[in-house]
């Protein structure tokens, strides 16, 4: 493997470090200057100059949770080893040196960026392919943001914005579980527990000095939005997004997903407020957008990592057409995997809502025994009307 | 040899077979001074971890299972009531006395920060505790001193090795994961599974540990709800050698009873029927 040859000005460990830090943070790590002088910290109990052991001593201090766990060894040669500087299509899937640009919105909004910047390679003709340093580039950095900000404007305008946030809080009204009779122990709760008061007094010598409360408990149904945002879709995704944003920004357990060929959690990104920072962190994970769907590949994914979120109070949302380049019976299995976790499924489907549209198609012939309903939807509008059907589940 | 490899033999002689990222991770959690976070699904031996750790270091090892509702009293420390009502029944203590060392409970972050010798402090499940509880922890595991009203601040007589495991339940805080070390504990391969069985259990013969541990990531590869761990294959392993049995393909239907060890719902149970089983077993041959 080739080792990467740092440009003169970035002498010293402490300054490449600084580096990969940066280049780990254009990746979606969230890093800052403590971890760099972490990270130097910790190759001095370690042989520094044996790569696998530096991998493996940055890979755990440096790595927040199991995905980054996952593509850190790619992260790390695209830095240390030159892998990133080279063309695209070369470097790994995982790997990117320059920020991503915003290609995924370009269909989904219908007039995209009239240019969007091609690969650093044509963009600087003089530029050294084995200067790593330079290509992590701020010049991409801004054109991305240009393209970004008037994207999401499209996108999220404050209008649709709203409108999609109300239908989405009256439809997780709906949904609310209104099952649960019983009172369970709560620290600020409207109600005294006796029982455990009594309990406690016995060690005060019956004096009873700390009061316990209880309350009915709070059961807000869990909502996992899973939006198709695949080429047949790109009409649909706009209105879609921001339902979905409206949807998990009211509520801290519901959590969003993309999928096209792959699965990618976009919570976190779509909780936050400044719709730029918004923008910028969904873009980062745009890879392969518009392209085909693997609805059951996708699903599959998502019961093998997040099973532990699925229980009986869970609505899961599925927004799709239902066109699938996957195997119509993995998406069967797969509903059927969440089905025996989740409380329901509903499928939001944007084809329902038109004239003489019969759900042939064989995907969707083999999905409908699973879900519990198969809803219209195509507009904001008809997102809000749904909310009867919602009440009714 | 490097530390990190030292330690790794070290934790091979008590038994466990920790991967290099493993050892690593726990060098620098030594070397750093920091909390180690470990992440993986059920049954692959991240409670093994702290305790291999203990033995390895000679320690005490101090376990906190969290759970929904973990609070204060049974996380840090409680009075012990009774012994005070009585102390002041029987001699009239005077308060001073009632509130000291002697009436305190200790749980298990008070007894782990005052330990003479380092303690491996396991934080088991941390995910399954509020977030609240968590915040708490963080204060604790920066500043290693705890706070008793009537008692004024106690000093952390020595830094525990804390660590922390996580099964996904609930997201975990971004300062908590900032503060630790991360490894993702995966399912171990086929080759790392037999040194597992083969340190475990010497006794099991070279036939019978390869199919089980063939049929056992066979079937972590299908779709089963609850798919089988490490220590489910231990168990496993225990009951088809204490039932006596050297080849799985003599005594299918002995090995079709035994499955209850790995296969833990209805439907798993039926997904795993014998003909697949013994063509499992057909390809090891």
């Amino acid at each position: 493997m080739q080792v990467t040859r740092f440009p003169e000005r970035a002498s010293g460990p402490a300054e490449r470090m600084a580096g990969f830090i940066a280049h780990l943070r254009m990746n979606g790590v969230p890093l800052g200057p403590a971890e760099t002088g972490a990270a130097l910290q910790a190759l001095t109990h370690v042989e520094a100059t044996d790569v696998d052991e530096t991998r493996l001593a940055l890979k755990t201090l440096l790595s927040p949770d199991a995905d980054v766990w996952g593509k850190f060894d790619d992260l790390f040669n695209a830095y240390w080893f030159n892998k990133g500087a080279q063309k695209a299509g070369q470097a790994s899937a995982h790997v990117r040196t320059q920020s991503a640009r915003p290609m995924m919105w370009k269909d989904h909004l219908g007039d995209g960026p009239s240019e969007d910047g091609d690969g650093p390679a044509d963009t600087m003709p003089g530029h050294s392919d084995e200067d790593a340093e330079g290509i992590d580039g701020r010049l991409i950095g801004t054109q991305s943001r240009n393209l970004t900000r008037r994207d999401l404007r499209e996108l999220f305008d404050e209008a649709d914005l709203q409108a999609a946030e109300k239908a989405a809080e009256r439809l997780a009204h709906a949904l609310r579980d209104r099952r649960s009779r019983r009172r369970k122990q709560a620290k600020r709760g409207e109600q005294l527990d006796m029982r455990r008061i009594q309990r406690a007094s016995v060690a005060r010598g019956g004096e009873p000095l700390d009061l316990f409360k209880r309350k009915r408990p709070d059961r807000p149904m869990n909502i996992i939005a899973l939006t198709d945002v695949s080429g047949s879709m790109t009409v649909y995704s706009r209105v879609f997004l921001a339902f979905v944003r409206g949807l998990i920004s009211r509520d801290t357990t519901a959590e969003a997903f993309l999928f096209h060929t792959r699965l990618m959690r976009v919570t976190d990104a779509l909780r936050e407020r400044d719709t730029l920072k918004a923008a910028s962190r969904l873009s980062l994970m745009a890879e392969g957008f518009g392209g085909g769907t693997d609805i059951g590949g996708s699903l599959a994914n998502f019961v093998d990592q997040y099973s532990a979120r699925l229980n009986k109070r869970t609505v899961v949302l599925i927004l799709s057409d239902g066109y699938c380049t996957g195997t119509p019976e993995k998406l069967g299995q797969s509903l059927n995997r969440i089905r025996q976790k989740a409380g329901r499924i509903v499928w939001l489907n944007p084809l329902l809502g038109w004239k003489d549209y019969e759900p042939v198609a064989r995907a969707i012939q083999e999905a409908l025994p699973h879900v519990d309903a198969h809803l219209p939807v195509n507009t904001i509008d008809a997102l809000a009307a749904l909310e009867p059907e919602f009440a009714r589940l | 040899m490097t530390p990190y490899q030292e330690l790794q033999s070290r934790l091979a002689e008590t038994g466990y077979l920790a991967n290099d990222s493993t050892a690593m991770a726990l060098h620098l959690a030594q070397v750093l001074g920091r909390p180690l976070l470990l992440e993986g699904p059920a049954g692959v031996g991240k409670t093994e971890i702290a305790k291999a750790l203990a033995q390895v270091l000679d320690t005490n090892l101090i376990r906190l299972q969290c759970y929904e509702g973990l609070d204060a009293s049974q996380a840090i420390y409680e009075w012990n009531y009774q012994r005070q009502l009585l102390a002041i029944r029987a001699d009239g203590t005077s308060e001073e006395q009632l509130f000291s060392e002697k009436y305190l409970l200790k749980r298990p972050l008070l007894q782990a920060i005052s330990q003479e010798t380092p303690a491996v402090l396991l934080l088991d499940e941390i995910d399954r505790a509020d977030e609240e509880f968590e915040a708490y922890l963080l204060e604790i595991l920066s500043d290693f001193q705890i706070t008793i009203p009537e008692l004024g601040t106690i000093q952390a007589k020595s830094r525990p090795h804390v660590i922390l495991t996580a099964n996904g339940t609930r997201d975990l805080s971004d300062a908590l994961r900032r503060r630790c070390l991360y490894v993702y504990v995966d399912y171990p391969t086929q080759k790392e599974e037999l040194a597992i069985l083969s340190a475990r259990m010497p006794e099991i013969g070279a036939t019978l540990s390869k199919q089980i541990v063939h049929v056992v990531q066979a079937m972590r590869r299908d779709e089963l709800e609850k798919k089988p761990g490490v220590a489910e294959m231990l168990d496993w392993a225990a009951a088809l050698s204490g039932l006596g049995i050297n080849d799985m393909t003599q005594t299918p239907e002995a090995v079709q009873a035994t499955l209850v060890c790995l296969l833990k719902t209805a439907t798993d149970r039926d997904a795993v029927p014998v003909e697949v089983l013994n063509r499992l077993l057909g390809k090891v041959a």
